[in-house]
């Protein structure tokens, strides 16, 4: 929690693996310090929106996961580092509609393999990487206007 | 008014199942929910979902429900396709979205012609 | 149209935002899966959904949704109205299913939150 010198913000969170309930905390967080900042309002959305679909991921496929939310001028970082059973082809999970979701992610709407591609398309610019049985980290940015 | 009708009013694309477009359309039913489906959805009558899974027929045969339309864009798998084709189910396609596209088609079936 | 106005033609009962009955809104977005709103709803506008679990809070929440709209006769648990009374997000519930309900709606002038989805990719 705090500043430090080159970011105007940064905070970071924890998220429990399998724990649906409390999935959406951390984006909840996020979208109120976001606009507690004055960022604007479509940018703060598109921030909520991929952390969110960020924690579904970690609640649904991970152990636990980090998330390192930075604010700088011009920019939101969002970096989410699971621990967990990693993605073995990540073209494959990054292709619409492919899933391997269990019917509890399917019952809270989740799982129509969308995802990564909602992280995509809302993220100015997105990385993914991942080991098979360590983890995947997520690394998303997204542009605020500089002043 | 049956299935061809409603594709030609609203610019759908048939992507199956032409020989069962003058299947008569009783209602709509939207959902994504294949459970909800199964359970709520009444003969005759029309589907609107986004899923595209093969599985869909199984719903809308088991059901006997006039057609499929499939929203947002959304493109049928393949064995989607050869599965309705061979149970004689159709499958349309739609660039709307479920709100504007049950909007529309509820005001055809309600504004009966 | 008001959103005391929605719950008079869906004839809803309201769960939460007995306060809210003022609120102005024109568009709405229909779906049982929480990715499809995501990457399509905007804000603003009305959410149609089956779902009732926290999740509909939580993405309505991270959309600015208006209000949720729960149809086929769906009552929320008590913990999706613990959750929507804290971050203030009404819901409506209507014994009508979603294709009743979006055609209610869309015949008193409640349009589609966006035209059309130009790809199966959703947007930018």
């Amino acid at each position: 929690m705090g500043e430090t010198k080159a970011n105007l913000y940064s905070e970071s969170f924890q998220i429990e693996g399998g724990n649906f309930n409390s999935a959406g905390i951390v984006s909840t967080s996020i979208k109120s310090i976001l606009k507690k900042l004055g960022i604007p309002g479509d940018i703060v959305r598109k921030a909520a929106i991929v952390s969110y679909e960020a924690e579904i991921n970690v609640v649904s496929y991970a152990k636990k996961a980090v998330v390192n939310l930075t604010v700088k001028p011009g920019a939101v970082l969002i970096d989410v580092i699971d621990e967990g059973q990693g993605i073995p082809n990540i073209d494959l999970a990054m292709q619409e509609g492919y899933s391997t979701a269990d019917h509890r992610i399917r019952e809270m709407g989740f799982g129509a393999g969308m995802g990564l591609c909602n992280i995509k398309n809302y993220s100015d610019d997105f990385h993914i990487a991942s080991e098979v049985g360590k983890g995947t980290h997520l690394k998303m940015t997204i542009q605020t206007p500089s002043t | 008014m049956n299935i061809e009708a409603i594709g030609a009013a609203l610019g759908l694309e048939v992507k199956c199942g032409r020989e069962s477009l003058g299947k008569n359309v009783t209602g709509g039913y939207t959902g994504d929910l294949l459970s909800d489906v199964m359970g709520n959805a009444k003969e005759g009558y029309i589907w609107i979902t986004r899923q595209v899974h093969q599985n869909i027929v199984a719903v809308a045969s088991l059901k006997e429900l006039a057609g499929i339309i499939l929203i947002n864009a959304c493109e049928p798998a393949r064995e989607t396709l050869e599965k309705a084709e061979a149970e004689k189910i159709p499958i349309l396609v739609s660039d709307l979205p479920a709100f504007e596209l049950s909007g529309r088609i509820y005001n055809l079936l309600t504004s009966g012609s | 149209m008001k959103l005391s106005e929605v719950r008079d033609i869906l004839d809803a009962e309201i769960i939460v935002g007995e306060d809210s009955l003022d609120l102005e809104v024109q568009t709405a977005f229909g779906a049982d899966l929480m990715s499809d709103v995501l990457a399509f709803a905007k804000a603003g506008s009305l959410l149609l959904t089956g779902l009732t679990n926290t999740q509909v809070i939580r993405t309505a929440n991270v959309l600015d949704i208006a209000a949720i709209i729960l149809v086929r006769g769906k009552k929320p648990s008590s913990e999706t109205i613990t959750l929507a009374s804290e971050l203030k997000i009404p819901i409506l519930a209507t014994k009508y299913i979603l294709f009743e309900t979006a055609g209610r709606l869309y015949m008193k002038g409640i349009v589609g939150c966006l035209p059309k989805v130009e790809t199966t990719s959703g947007r930018n």
